[in-house]
């Protein structure tokens, strides 16, 4: 790994170290495993001014979070920095330990972390916590609960007197996290490090809070690390992003230039994995890398991502790649950048003839569910009315509490509908627990669960996870179950050798992949498919959309698709339903339902969604918090929220869904043209906007 | 908080229910001839029929089932066979001598094993650390008499440090009790030393690891305030849970003690009624030390409410 | 670990099925490689081998006989009597050494009881929760609020003391601490999705129970087992001590110090010393290989 003399491989420092708040220079980091070094960072080189907000991107093992980790310098016992340095303003804080380091944390840096509910003590009230951050400082008594509350004022909490009294767990996520963030700019610091933020949080929670985030960071002069596998997020947040990958920083640049033109192999693979720009699955597949992540620790030859590259040559595997600074700020680690315009397109997929959506698969008619919990009763669902037809993918959208999840339940017979509705399959009435059903029916509903290691027993091989799915459902025995298998497996892409293995020797894609194949084993009619790619890398993601395509393409399958990531729905599904509070709001086809116009809940809810796309868009700020489905408000349950909602009229009645358009439901009471006539208004307001701000020149 | 305790109380006394009910099967249900057993295997068979009778042992189970639960309820535990006096008073006059030694061999372990554990936590992997917890696994695989025996050796006769028999002389003042009740104290205390710094480690360990304290360090709290402010309170929640159980045990292990150094507690009791077959001795005192256990855990469960709100909200909201 | 687990029957799977069998006997390898790596593990596994070897031997390994040869009476140890001899003048290492036989058959036979009833129970539980999860905890719990001495004082004393009767004892009242921790691991599994995804193909429960579920849970079953056999030393040590365990003549180590602890005082402290030793260490070897085998089973 020895780079010619002559060759630039660390970026040239713009500005003096002085002027950056936070200057990573050639850090090199590596994990003690057994006593062996793993190299996590292999030479991190970059800087953030005070006031600017900095993105790192990239998939797992990439090293983002360790850098953000490294940054306050909060590591596990078994990390070595191996080399480098990090000056926080100024000051090289590796060289830094004991009380130095502690005051340095105290008021140079802060931290907002990815699980707010873990991150705040459980035994002890917001109060004494909050006050905490400032008793750190040196106040006392009086101003630091002056101090306190400012500061949960200042987070857009309403009534900070009242949180203050109430433990963690009373909070919901999207309040924790704004309790994290007050603590965190308690000192003021010079650098806000926040590593994933808002994953977990619902996607209106997660708007709000992002909202607060930027609205705080104008106000300060900290310079600000956020690290987010979200590439919306970082669109949204960052003036400029870096993307990792094995431990390297391989492009950097203002985050619309990087993510409109990338300049590296990488980044180009990257953002073509990821479904963008509304395109669906019948117009091409999503581009995939191939190959895989490489682990923690392994050697890598010169340039780390030559193995996956397509613009790969000898020189690659000889020389490091040099820093070319494509202009207007933006850099990258190429030999082969001038090419990068070869990269091929993934061909549009076969020309299609739009499967015929005749026949109806399922039917929901009054699904109802209720449950009991500590003396009350929950409705999950109510009433809802649902079809899905042979060879379609429905996508669910909601929020937690909209009652999604329960619907898969339902429908797939883990929990039993409440006496009153009907779920039809072929014609015929399903029973309401699976046990119940024949086996004929068992095998034409099958899941893909969201958490691959969760959904294969660690202790079978993949040969034997398959056979027995296969002899269960089908019925076969001896060698024709081994020959399905076999089909199985070739049509998923998994490898006699995969076969063989146990889960846990399996990436988590190739998992995900014998998950799909399980699912498939009886041959069924309709999958349901839980968030089958959340958990995966956006490179993985993207094969396992692929292939879920083709099996659908093939067999004719339906797919019941629940999925928090839009863009995911907007590339797989067909036809959308979103659902608030167990009750469905709307339902359409997916072009239908993301051009609008819309109910005023999926209004709010796409423009929530941040979009990797750069499309600004005024947010619709949704106030307060999903109601708990134990208590609804009356009426339409979404009025307590809805901007658009009607006195007098949507907090008593509840409206029908009712078909506004061909093919297009709604559950509102405002007429169709209506809606059609005040959100084209948002969105001439948005255009206006768009064309006064400036172009992003350097 | 006060719905949890209802609830808690309600369990509790099914429980005991089903205590009992387990006591009567093997008291009375078992085959086993009490009349013999109590005149011997040479006294005539009229006299055995009669105690028998008198005893109602002979009686439908169910009447005698239905008796034993109503005498449990009226705290009537029955006389003894010996000597024919009830025998709840001698039985709590017993546990009350024990119950001073327990305590003692408790205030010589807990702090001792709490800040062991804490310490072990704190520096985990480390050789301190392996070497408590290597401590902590011999000592508790020990029973009590066996390092009750080793005690008497090598303490009492060869260094002639404390006396031997736990039997001060009936005038002697409270510090020379102590003396005496040093050595079988001791002798429970290294056993129960390594369930509770193991409890304690583990909790500490866990603590350490969450999110929360990652908070607390990255606010820039020293390490003491960081122990003191949000360790304490949410690590020593399993320590408090595995005392509550031990005080249950410990009347189990006090018979081994208090039979080699010649006690005379609750344990001495039992082995006297074991030995001379007073079966509702023993059924009084297997009664009364369950009825002790689940005091110790419902206490424990409330110290652990009180220092982990979120069991005790729970049930408000 | 199931060799039926392996689904693919008939002719044609001969070569699918090796390969998995020689995977799984690789695994098994290699964790055995990691155990014997664990100094804990091979001292405890030479301290026991010592007193199995024992155990095997009984009297014809031992210098005297420990029934009924009798010297001198309570001789200090020496080079011809190593452990000295006890109130009736025999060898005490001669005893000691026979005393393991009584201790290595009856405590493995009492925790296998023990382990073997509270998993059939603690499946049971774990598994189908509800109502019956429910009834069978407050048994349970009622179990294990009895003090395991003073119960097994009272049981003896109504059936009699004899080994069987102590290895039923000291079986039964290990079975719901068993059970409970075979539960708790029980719980944890069922919530896995591999376990909704068998339902969801119309799997039996007792399938799911023997098939899906207990495998992965023999790990802490075994370390159960074996740390259930230390308490069973433990147990039956302290029973024989207190008179109702195990009865006169055996050389049983509880019964021996029984016998002979009053003498302590008069300075004659090796026919107790000995014996106590050999319980300690017998336990302690157990427990270090218990700790060994929970820390390769966290997977």
């Amino acid at each position: 790994m020895s780079a010619l003399p002559n060759v630039e491989t660390q970026p040239a420092a713009p500005v003096s170290a002085t002027d950056a708040a936070l200057k990573v220079e050639d850090l090199n980091l590596a994990y003690m495993v057994r006593g062996i070094p793993r190299p996590v960072l292999r030479g991190v080189s970059f800087e953030v001014k005070p006031g600017e907000s900095y993105g790192l991107v990239g998939e797992s093992g990439c090293g983002k979070s360790t850098t953000a980790y490294a940054a306050v310098r909060y590591l596990p016992r078994n990390a070595r920095i191996t080399g480098g340095r990090i000056l926080v303003a100024g000051e090289d804080i590796t060289k830094k330990s004991g009380d130095d380091l502690r005051k340095f944390r105290t008021n140079h840096a802060s931290m907002v972390y990815q699980d707010p509910g873990a991150a705040l003590n459980p035994s002890t009230k917001i109060g004494p916590q909050v006050v905490e951050a400032f008793t750190v400082l040196g106040q006392h008594g009086d101003q630091a609960m002056d101090s306190a509350l400012a500061a949960l004022k200042r987070v857009q909490i309403a009534d900070p007197e009242r949180v203050m009294g109430r433990y963690p767990h009373q909070l919901s996520g999207g309040m924790q996290q704004r309790v994290v963030i007050a603590m965190a700019l308690a000192s003021d610091p010079q650098l806000l490090v926040l590593d994933e933020p808002t994953t977990g949080l619902d996607a209106t929670v997660e708007a709000s809070v992002l909202d607060l985030v930027r609205a705080l960071i104008a106000e300060t002069s900290s310079a600000v690390l956020l690290i987010a596998h979200n590439l919306g997020v970082i669109r949204t947040m960052c003036d400029r992003v870096g993307v990792m990958y094995a431990g390297k920083i391989v492009e950097e640049g203002r985050a619309s230039r990087v993510f409109e033109r990338p300049q590296h192999p990488y980044t180009v693979g990257l953002l073509r994995a990821l479904p963008r720009h509304g395109v669906t699955k019948s117009e091409r597949p999503l581009a995939t890398i191939p190959g895989t992540l490489p682990q923690i620790g392994t050697p890598l030859p010169t340039c780390v991502f030559v193995d996956r590259c397509p613009l790969a040559t000898d020189l690659c595997r000889e020389t490091e790649p040099p820093i070319v600074d494509v202009g207007n700020g933006q850099w990258t680690r190429c030999h082969h950048w001038d090419r990068i315009d070869q990269i091929k397109e993934p061909a549009p997929g076969i020309a299609q003839e739009p499967i015929p959506h005749d026949d109806l698969a399922l039917r929901l008619e009054g699904v109802s569910k209720t449950f009991r919990a500590g003396g009350h009763d929950v409705p999950a669902l109510v009433g809802v009315d649902l079809q899905l037809f042979d060879g379609e993918t429905l996508g669910l959208v909601g929020e937690s509490g909209s009652g999604k999840s329960t619907l898969a339940k339902t429908i797939l017979g883990i929990e039993g509908p409440d006496p009153g509705g009907h779920i039809k399959l072929e014609g015929h009435d399903l029973s309401a627990m699976a046990a119940q059903r024949p086996s004929g029916d068992k095998r034409q509903i099958q899941m893909v669960f969201q958490n691959p290691d969760s959904a294969l027993n660690r202790g079978k091989s993949v040969r034997s996870i398959l056979g027995r799915s296969v002899s269960k459902l089908t019925g076969l025995s001896g060698k024709a179950v081994d020959d399905r298998v076999d089909k199985l497996a070739d049509s998923l892409r998994l490898t006699q050798r995969h076969l063989d293995l146990k889960p846990r020797q399996l990436s988590g894609g190739l998992k995900q992949r014998v998950a799909i194949a399980r699912a498939f084993a009886g041959d069924p009619r309709i999958v349901v498919a839980d968030e089958p790619t959340s958990a995966l890398d956006v490179s993985v993601q993207a094969a396992i959309l692929n292939v879920l395509s083709e099996l659908q393409a093939e067999s004719k399958t339906s797919y019941l698709l629940i999925s928090h990531d839009l863009g995911v729905v907007r590339y797989l599904a067909d036809r959308i339903a979103v659902m608030y509070l167990g009750r469905v709001q709307e339902v359409g086809d997916s072009e239908t339902i993301f051009r609008g116009p819309n109910h005023p809940y999926t209004e709010a809810l796409l423009s929530a969604v941040p979009n990797i796309d750069g499309e600004e868009r005024t947010r619709i700020r949704l106030d307060g918090e999903v109601p708990s489905p134990a208590n609804p408000p009356s009426g339409c349950v979404f009025h307590t929220r809805c901007p658009r909602v009607i006195q007098g009229l949507c907090e008593v009645t509840e409206p029908p869904l009712a078909e506004v358009e061909p093919g297009h439901l709604m559950k509102c009471h405002i007429p169709l043209e209506e809606l059609r006539r005040l959100q084209a208004q948002r969105k001439e307001l948005v255009v206006e906007e768009q064309s006064v701000a400036p172009l992003d020149e350097v | 908080m006060v719905r949890w305790l209802a609830r808690r109380l309600v369990l509790s006394l099914i429980t005991l229910w089903l205590l009992a009910s387990i006591v009567f099967i093997i008291a009375n249900v078992l085959p086993n001839d009490v009349g013999r057993t109590i005149l011997g295997p040479f006294a005539p068979q009229e006299s055995v029929d009669a105690l028998n009778e008198r005893l109602g042992t002979n009686d439908p189970l169910p009447e005698q089932y239905i008796r034993a639960m109503r005498n449990l309820v009226t705290f009537d535990f029955g006389n003894s066979f010996q000597n024919r006096t009830p025998v709840l008073p001698t039985i709590l006059a017993a546990i009350g001598r024990s119950g001073i030694l327990a305590l003692y061999a408790l205030l010589l372990t807990i702090p001792v094993a709490i800040i062991a554990g804490l310490y072990a936590g704190r520096h985990r992997d480390r050789p301190s650390d392996r070497g408590i917890v290597l401590a902590g696994v011999t000592m508790s695989s020990i029973p009590e008499f066996v390092v009750g025996t080793v005690l008497v050796v090598v303490v009492g006769v060869q260094l002639g440090l404390l006396p031997v028999l736990a039997t001060p002389p009936p005038k002697a003042g409270p510090l020379e009790v102590l003396r005496y009740l040093t050595m079988p104290a001791l002798a429970m205390a290294i056993v129960y030393f390594g369930y509770i710094a193991r409890m304690t480690r583990a909790g500490t360990i866990e603590v350490l690891e969450s999110d929360y304290i990652r908070t607390a360090t990255m606010k820039g709290l020293t390490t003491q305030q960081t122990m003191r402010r949000h360790v304490l309170r949410n690590a020593l929640v399993p320590t408090v849970a595995v005392i509550g159980v031990q005080i249950g045990y410990l009347f189990g292990g006090i018979i081994g003690v208090e039979k080699i150094f010649n006690y005379n507690g609750m344990g001495q009791l039992m082995l006297l009624a074991a030995q001379r077959k007073d079966i509702p001795m023993l059924t009084a005192g297997v009664i009364v030390i369950g009825i002790v256990y689940m005091l110790a855990t419902l206490i424990a469960d409330l110290i652990i409410a009180w220092m982990n709100p979120r069991a005790r909200l729970d049930t408000a909201s | 670990m199931d060799a039926a687990a392996t689904v693919t029957p008939g002719p044609a799977a001969g070569a699918p099925s090796g390969a998995v069998r020689s995977e799984r006997s690789q695994a098994r390898r290699e964790t055995l490689t990691v155990l014997f790596r664990k100094p804990g593990f091979l001292v405890g596994l030479i301290i026991l081998g010592v007193w199995a070897f024992c155990a095997i031997g009984g009297t014809n390994i031992t210098p005297y006989d420990p029934f009924n040869d009798f010297a001198r009476r309570h001789l200090p140890p020496s080079p011809e009597h190593l452990f000295g001899t006890d109130r009736l003048g025999r060898d005490v290492l001669s005893r000691v050494m026979v005393g393991a036989r009584d201790v290595l058959l009856v405590a493995p036979i009492a925790a296998l009881l023990g382990v073997v009833a509270g998993t059939l129970v603690g499946l049971t539980m774990g598994y189908y929760r509800g109502i019956v999860d429910d009834a069978i905890s407050r048994v349970v719990e009622a179990f294990l609020s009895l003090p395991v001495i003073l119960v097994a004082l009272l049981t003896l004393v109504v059936l009699g003391s004899s080994t069987q009767v102590v290895i039923l004892v000291v079986g039964i009242l290990f079975t719901p601490i068993v059970a409970r921790t075979v539960r708790s691991a029980v719980i944890a599994e069922r919530q896995l999705d591999y376990v909704t995804a068998a339902k969801l193909r119309g799997e039996s429960g007792s399938y799911i129970i023997t098939r899906e579920i207990f495998p992965n849970v023999l790990g802490p079953i075994v370390v159960e087992l074996t740390v259930r056999f230390g308490y069973a030393i433990f147990t039956i040590a302290t029973l024989s001590f207190l008179g109702v365990g195990i009865q006169p003549p055996s050389a049983d180590w509880g019964l021996t110090v029984s016998d002979e602890y009053t003498n302590m005082i008069s300075g004659k402290w090796w026919p107790t010393f000995f014996p106590a030793m050999a319980i300690a260490t017998c336990v302690i070897a157990v427990n270090l290989i218990a700790d060994a085998l929970s820390s390769v089973t966290d997977e």
